[in-house]
């Protein structure tokens, strides 16, 4: 088990290597330099002044060499112009003797972002909480609904209960967050159905989580991952309830919410654990989507802000943390999956 | 004049969309006539889900069919801004609307001042157009890739699944939000990755009828010099836009010579069916392995 963790881990890393450079590639060309430039000095900037902010900031240089620098393997760029030093690392009044040669991720440093004028882990940090405060309440509205909805119809299959609640769930998935989210918002925040029940916009609740404003977005993200998971319980809910040990134990007049309860919840809670695990990095779609929808300053809306303005170090910050959420869930999946089945643990 | 009420919206779409529902009907009476003789498509009409599914399907299809190539159903240009029209309610009447004109905006106005009806029926047409061809291509590509990385396995199979999951772990969001910008199209990426992605068709149908007349070599050999001719020249008008594979402002790499270019494509739309392509073939890749490895 340790190696095997061992070797995940090892791939995990060189996945996120190559995802990183992909991103650090696609960011560094010239085109999308040329929008950084003139986003960050003026729309009007000549070919010429636009090349000499660039070699200025150190971005003309080979793409190896770039990224050496940001992952902190290979010395941080210096450049002179006239007899004052800047670099990567320092700032322009910076003595000779305090100039650290390498500032990479390796070190510690994530870069400076160019839209916040400030430290990219700081800005990471603060919006990774926001989010997790938000996921937090949508795991815990969304799974129990999901796996109430799903056990309640995969017991009894094909019975009226079922097939309102598969419409139900089927309904909810096929609805999209941005499709959701504005009915919501049109029904019970704004004037037009005169049911102001709930806010429009999570601002407010960056700082303090109530109902009213917190509401709104949680359900739109929980509905859209709820029908999933509940298809899932269902299916594997409706397999073990025609397995051999249900007849056994229906036909020795075992009550039927025992049976339920205890023969064929446990089994048929093993095939949802991973479609869970295996939700989150979809959920961090959804995150984007309603982050901006409903204006609540998050993940989500770190990565849009970043990948409209190009601003190369706060995306790559931004994907190295999405990769190992992905990484990560994928992990504790197939973990969990071996200790919840026991013919894999045993064997 | 005053704003339609909602029932005089809806029976204004309704009135407006009648070439639809026309053509809903005769399908429909047509398919439920001759059921019995129609195999496995005529099998959908016995199910009320199946035909509910089939008929939804089928009013996107004629919606973006009749509304984009054909120019019908749609009340104004789709692209051209009305003053006085920016964010109005459905159902406003258009301003200053000459004879001959539609008189509302049947749908309102969006920030830009355009008709939302109209560009809701052109852009069912862009996804009809997209939708079915990229799952088509998508699938191409994961099953020519999948079955030798299942069947061989070893290295092939080591460096096919990284590279899959490596997409995989990918946010499909930022993935979207890199590949489909402007400046990425001026880079030329979509035509390099159109130009590996669309390759996969070809080979698909070489190893397809290679393996069914492989002992009839003289049936073979001239059905696959005919084949593939035709589809690499499918595959080099398809990639080829005004005489060159790849056009930056740099530089250009040539291709088919405008004269035997069959069709364009609108490097808008072609960046995101590439994109969309991209990142759906791991999924079937991943699934087509896993069963090659099974059998």
């Amino acid at each position: 088990m340790g190696l095997f963790i061992l070797r995940r881990l090892g791939v995990m890393l060189l996945t996120a290597l190559c995802l990183t450079f992909v991103v650090f590639w696609l960011t560094n060309l010239y085109p999308n330099l040329e929008k950084l430039a003139k986003t960050q000095g003026n729309f009007r900037m000549s070919d010429e002044a636009v090349a000499s902010y660039l070699g200025k900031n150190g971005y003309l240089q080979p793409l190896p060499v770039k990224f050496g620098q940001w992952i902190g393997v290979l010395p941080g760029w210096t450049v002179e112009d006239d007899g004052v030093v800047t670099g990567k690392c320092f700032a322009a009044g910076t003595p000779e003797e305090e100039r650290p040669r390498f500032c990479g991720v390796l070190q510690g440093d994530w870069g400076f972002s160019t839209v916040f004028k400030d430290d990219v882990g700081s800005i990471v940090a603060t919006r990774l909480g926001l989010t997790g405060k938000l996921m937090f309440f949508v795991m815990i509205v969304m799974v129990p609904m999901a796996l109430i909805v799903g056990v309640l119809a995969g017991m009894r299959e094909g019975s009226k209960l079922d097939r309102s609640l598969s419409t139900f769930s089927i309904a909810s998935t096929a609805t999209p967050e941005y499709v959701s989210g504005v009915i919501f918002i049109a029904v019970f925040a704004s004037s037009a159905f005169g049911l102001k029940w709930f806010k429009g916009s999570a601002t407010s609740a960056m700082e303090s989580v109530t109902f009213e404003n917190f509401t709104l977005p949680v359900i739109t993200i929980a509905l859209y991952g709820m029908g999933y998971i509940a298809r899932m319980t269902r299916a594997s809910m409706t397999e073990v309830m025609t397995a051999q040990y249900i007849r056994t134990a229906r036909l020795k007049g075992v009550k039927f919410s025992d049976i339920v309860l205890k023969h064929a919840l446990r089994n048929a809670l093993i095939a949802p654990f991973t479609v869970i695990m295996l939700q989150f990095p979809w959920l961090l779609n959804g995150v984007v989507i309603v982050e901006t929808l409903f204006n609540y300053k998050g993940f989500g809306w770190l990565l849009v802000q970043a990948a409209s303005n190009n601003d190369i170090e706060l995306l790559l910050a931004v994907s190295v943390v999405s990769v190992i959420v992905v990484l990560v869930t994928q992990l504790i999946s197939d973990i969990g999956y071996v200790y919840l089945n026991p013919r894999i643990r045993i064997a | 004049m005053e704003d339609l009420s909602w029932g005089g919206i809806l029976a204004r779409m309704f009135i407006q969309l009648g070439p639809v529902w026309i053509s809903l009907i005769v399908l429909f009476t047509v398919s439920m006539t001759y059921k019995r003789r129609l195999g496995l498509y005529g099998k959908l009409f016995d199910s009320t889900i199946g035909m509910i599914g089939f008929g939804l399907v089928m009013f996107w299809v004629f919606v973006g069919v009749y509304g984009g190539p054909l120019d019908m159903l749609v009340t104004h240009d789709p692209l051209s801004q009305i003053s006085g029209m920016k964010n109005k309610v459905p159902g406003t009447p258009m301003r200053g609307a000459e004879e001959g004109e539609y008189a509302y905006f049947l749908l309102g106005g969006d920030n830009l001042a355009r008709d939302v009806f109209s560009r809701l029926i052109k852009g069912a047409w862009v996804v009809v157009q997209i939708a079915p061809v990229a799952t088509l291509f998508a699938f191409v590509v994961g099953i020519t890739l999948g079955l030798p990385a299942g069947y061989y396995g070893g290295r092939l199979d080591t460096l096919l699944s990284f590279l899959a999951n490596l997409i995989l772990a990918f946010p499909v969001i930022l993935l979207f939000y890199l590949l489909v910008t402007p400046e990425i199209v001026l880079t030329g990426i979509p035509n390099y990755m159109a130009l590996f992605l669309f390759v996969f068709p070809l080979i698909f149908v070489c190893i397809l009828l290679n393996s069914r007349y492989y002992t009839q070599p003289a049936v073979r050999t001239p059905l696959l010099i005919g084949v593939l001719g035709g589809l690499g020249w499918l595959y080099l008008s398809l990639v080829s836009t005004n005489g060159a594979v790849v056009a930056t402002p740099n530089y250009t790499i040539p291709g088919l010579p405008p004269f035997l270019d069959l069709f364009d494509i609108d490097p808008g739309i072609l960046v995101v069916f590439v994109s969309v392509v991209f990142v759906n073939s791991p999924t079937v890749f991943r699934s087509v392995r896993g069963l090659a490895m099974d059998i």
